[in-house]
């Protein structure tokens, strides 16, 4: 949807010339959500960093008891979540910077976008088990 | 101005590297490393779910010399981001936004993520009573 020089100097609305580039919130969205991820993710970190100094050296049987306990599943789950939510934002915005072109711009930022689906869902669907069946 | 034609942002050649520019890049070399710990941790997490040979090579993986050594990185990493993460923070609310206030925590920031991330591994190292 961008402009060419062509096209620009057609004789075209201000309305006309803005369509299709995205509404004005989606950018204060995206910014907020960045944000909202960052202040979530400081005690979730926090805590991870802590969990897996305990954890260093530890056995399957031992990391499995601790991963299903209630506390810490709910904790992963969260970690996983707002992780990745945050992770896909940010690399959202180093792909815009960087690759200019719109195709490959596009092609990309969807790769981010779905990939982070499809490993939050893994590391969620993990820790259901774990917790679930032990 | 046509979208194809306008200058790009980072036009990093043209600045002489300075605390402020060089932590700012570093945040976001460090943001796309942390994409990276996402990935590790959904790769540990998923192994420990498929049994415990699974789990035991992602540790063995880990334990060994080269994933100690990317894991520091790692802790190095998130600890940056963190703390760098809260000064962007400070700036959204348009607190410390002197020039003199942003070296001074910049130059705290890397204090700080340094002093947390060696920190962090002697408690991990003490953990395992290897101390
Ligand atoms: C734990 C996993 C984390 C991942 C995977 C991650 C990843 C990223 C990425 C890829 C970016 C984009 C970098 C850029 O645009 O230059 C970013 C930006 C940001 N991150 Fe994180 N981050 C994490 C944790 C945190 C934490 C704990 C904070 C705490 C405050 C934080 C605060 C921020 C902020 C404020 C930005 C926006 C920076 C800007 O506008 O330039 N992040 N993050």
């Amino acid at each position: 949807m961008i402009n060419t020089p062509q096209q620009t100097k057609k004789l075209q609305s201000k309305l006309g010339r803005v369509r299709g580039l995205g509404s004005t919130r989606e950018g204060v969205h995206h910014w907020w959500a960045q944000r909202m991820s960052a202040v979530a993710l400081l005690p979730l970190s926090l805590w991870f960093v802590y969990s897996l100094i305990s954890l260093t050296g530890t056995d399957y049987d031992t990391f499995i008891a601790w991963a299903s306990e209630f506390g810490n599943s709910v904790f992963l789950v969260l970690l996983v979540v707002t992780m990745f939510h945050h992770a896909q934002l940010g690399l959202q915005v180093v792909i815009e910077d960087y690759v200019h072109s719109e195709m490959w711009k596009m092609g990309m930022v969807l790769f981010v976008k779905y990939g982070a689906v499809v490993f939050a869902a893994s590391a969620i669907f993990a820790v259901l088990k774990i917790s679930i069946a032990g | 101005m046509p979208n194809d034609t306008r200058p790009l942002s980072p036009h990093l050649q043209v600045y002489r590297p300075q605390i402020t520019s060089m932590l700012s890049i570093l945040h976001r070399i460090t943001g796309v490393v942390l994409a990276f710990v996402a990935l590790l941790l959904a790769y540990w997490l998923s192994a420990a779910a498929y049994g415990p040979e699974a789990f035991g090579r992602a540790q063995a993986l880990l334990e060994s010399g080269f994933g100690r050594f990317v894991l520091f990185g790692f802790t190095f990493s998130l600890f940056f981001h963190l703390c760098n993460g809260i000064r962007h923070l400070g700036w959204d609310m348009l607190w410390g936004f002197e020039l003199s206030q942003v070296r001074f925590s910049g130059i705290l920031v890397l204090i700080v993520s340094s002093a947390l991330t060696v920190l962090s591994w002697l408690m991990a190292y003490g953990h395992v009573g290897k101390l």
